[in-house]
């Protein structure tokens, strides 16, 4: 999509085409001849994963749609008939449900990888924010999708998130109105959030458009953090990264076909198997897995206006990291000290999902009693998920901005090539290193 | 076509100069075509509030007879769930014991009821928190308690602790009779 173009037609109809749409070229440039820098490891495998998993939950939402009734009456009998009556509509539907989970799982690790080798920074600060916009698009997504079976979870998911913009002084009841169409969230709110959960995933693949235009502007980042500085740094995307792609895929599809064929309920909730009931709300509430560190953020707090807040603060944050982050060396192979806080930021981050799964008043330690700070038991979730919640917003607000003015890290390999020219097993044989180069 | 460029355009105003008739166009074209969009806007923003039937559905009317002492039954009023509570004599004078007690939404018992009707208590049973439906009998002052993220109220249903900021809300009712009301 930038600089110059290898591609030349090789047929009639190719020419013909090349001058009037260059879409082959477009392909061939962004597909086939990209120059990819040669040491990416498989943590850079999840972007291809990504984009699956994009097509399976367009293609198996497109063919739910064709059989889903989006009404309070009939929602919850129309999913249990696609379930039951459907001609594989099981099929679809567990592939579609545990999709998105898969879908986060994979997110999670791309954005996880993005942390650790400092793909947010300069020049790639557009990149990393178009990412954190499909991941809100990502997340209002599959809230809305979870609504649509109309089962217990569903709704009361519906009640308590819709409830969180009530939270906004002055506003905040007019938009929770807007928002429901109606006093309760009831069949309109049904209706808008079907429309929306079918819009949003195209909206997705236009912004992953300019996702991938961003990525190939100055190309990928790689686990030295160290720019390409020659073509001996780079290797063409095809065969080589679509074969170690094609290979990570294959194994991510087994792993999610295990969920779909022997375990399709494990990452759901039961609950959501009772259709919805306006005036019942089930004893233990809690949203899908992949929203639980953000669960947790918003019962830390004991205010609401605070909580929600702090919250949405947790997302917008990702938004103007690059900023935050002072230290010139983007890989944290080099840099040992951030390296610890970062791991130490990835447990906060399971701490805070664990912790909203539990009810916040239990015991950590079971039979355990300390001592009751403020409101609650220190030993309780709510004082861990308070803990791991100052521990998130300090990594990026104080750890990061600190440690880059303040850390040594280790010297920086001239280029991608040194560290593995360098190295005494490859001494005598300095050519192996471009295996491009040989036929 | 590149002799001709020259000719094309005969603007030959600098940047800087005072606007010229070409300018005023363009401004006048750009703020016609912006209000068209802005007002336009509305209908598909305002389309998404309550249409005129969800509306119309406004207002119900119960029999209380149905409500023994001590006991309360939860209608659907507005899609969201209504709590009417027939007190006992023992619930409002702990009710009343507590008025003055500290609490984030601090109110007396006599305003949560309508005057003289003390033992009848019309409560919305959304928790002001985030919505869920609290239930009658737990929590720590003998009134409702709200499952989702633990706010405990009173028997008057008056927030006492717990995140959320509010009294259970008190819908606008009137009695039609000692034994009817119409809330709505």
């Amino acid at each position: 999509m930038s600089g110059h173009s290898n591609y030349e037609p090789k047929t009639g109809i190719e020419r013909w085409l090349d001058t009037r749409l260059p879409v082959v070229r477009l392909a061939y440039d962004s597909m086939i001849d990209f120059p990819t820098p040669k040491n990416l490891n498989y943590w850079w495998t999840f972007g291809g994963i990504l984009a699956v998993c994009l097509g399976i939950q367009l293609v198996t939402g497109i063919v739910l749609a064709m059989h889903y009734v989006p009404h309070v009456d009939h929602a919850f009998a129309s999913v249990e008939r696609i379930m039951r009556d459907v001609n594989y509509g099981w099929l679809i539907r567990y592939m579609h449900a545990n999709g998105a989970s898969m879908f986060f799982i994979a997110v999670y690790i791309h954005m996880f990888r993005g942390l650790y080798y400092g793909s947010y920074k300069a020049p790639r600060e557009v990149l990393w924010i178009l990412g954190c916009v499909i991941y809100l698009l990502m997340m209002a997504t599959a809230f809305m999708g979870y609504v649509l079976p109309w089962g217990q979870m569903s709704f009361h998911g519906a009640v308590v998130i819709t409830n969180l913009f009530g939270a906004l002084p002055v506003v905040g009841e007019a938009i929770t109105t807007w928002l429901w169409g109606g006093f309760a969230v009831d069949n309109p709110t049904l209706n808008r959030f079907f429309s929306l959960h079918f819009l949003l995933p195209f909206m997705i693949a236009g912004v992953v458009g300019l996702h991938i235009w961003a990525l190939h502007v100055p190309g990928n980042n790689n686990p030295t953090g160290v720019n390409v500085k020659s073509k001996e740094d780079t290797v063409p995307f095809h065969p080589y990264y679509t074969v170690k792609d094609g290979f990570a895929i294959v194994v991510f599809l087994i792993m999610f076909a295990t969920f779909v064929f022997y375990n399709p309920n494990a990452l759901g909730h039961a609950d959501n198997y009772i259709p919805g009931n306006p005036l019942v709300t089930p004893a233990h509430i809690v949203p899908e897995w992949y929203f639980l560190p953000f669960y947790a953020i918003l019962r830390a707090v004991p205010d609401k206006l605070g909580g929600v807040l702090l919250m949405f603060g947790a997302i917008a944050v990702l938004f103007v990291l690059p900023w935050l982050d002072t230290s010139k060396v983007r890989s944290m192979r080099y840099r040992p000290t951030a390296k610890l806080y970062f791991f130490i930021f990835l447990l906060a981050c399971l701490v805070l999902g664990y912790c909203g799964g539990q009810l916040p008043d239990d015991h950590v330690i079971p039979h355990l009693s300390t001592f009751k700070l403020l409101d609650a038991d220190l030993n309780s979730f709510v004082w861990l998920s308070r803990i791991a919640t100052l521990y998130y917003f300090a990594y990026f607000l104080v750890i990061l901005p600190v440690l880059g003015l303040t850390e040594t890290p280790l010297p920086l390999p001239e280029s991608i090539s040194e560290p593995v020219l360098s190295h005494p097993a490859n001494a005598p044989a300095g050519a192996a290193a471009s295996p491009e180069k040989r036929g | 076509m590149a002799d001709t460029v020259a000719g094309a355009n005969p603007d030959t105003h600098a940047a800087g100069d005072d606007p010229n008739r070409r300018d005023f166009i363009h401004i006048a074209a750009a703020v016609a075509a912006g209000g068209a969009v802005a007002g336009l806007a509305w209908p598909f923003i305002d389309q998404m509030n309550p249409s005129g039937d969800t509306l119309a559905l406004a207002s119900v009317e119960f029999d209380l007879t149905k409500v023994e002492e001590g006991q309360q039954v939860t209608i659907k009023w507005r899609g969201k769930p209504l709590f009417i509570r027939n007190r006992t004599g023992a619930e409002i004078a702990k009710a009343i014991g507590d008025d003055s007690a500290s609490m984030p939404d601090p109110q007396k018992d006599e305003d949560r009821h309508k005057p003289g009707k003390a033992q009848w208590l019309v409560l919305v049973g959304t928790c002001t928190h985030l919505g869920c439906v609290p239930t009658f009998g737990g929590g720590d002052y003998g009134g409702w308690f709200c499952p989702c993220h633990g706010s405990h109220y009173d028997v008057s249903g008056r927030i006492r602790k717990g995140p959320a900021p509010k009294n259970l809300l008190v819908p606008d009712y009137t009695f039609l009779s000692d034994t009817k009301v119409k809330v709505g």
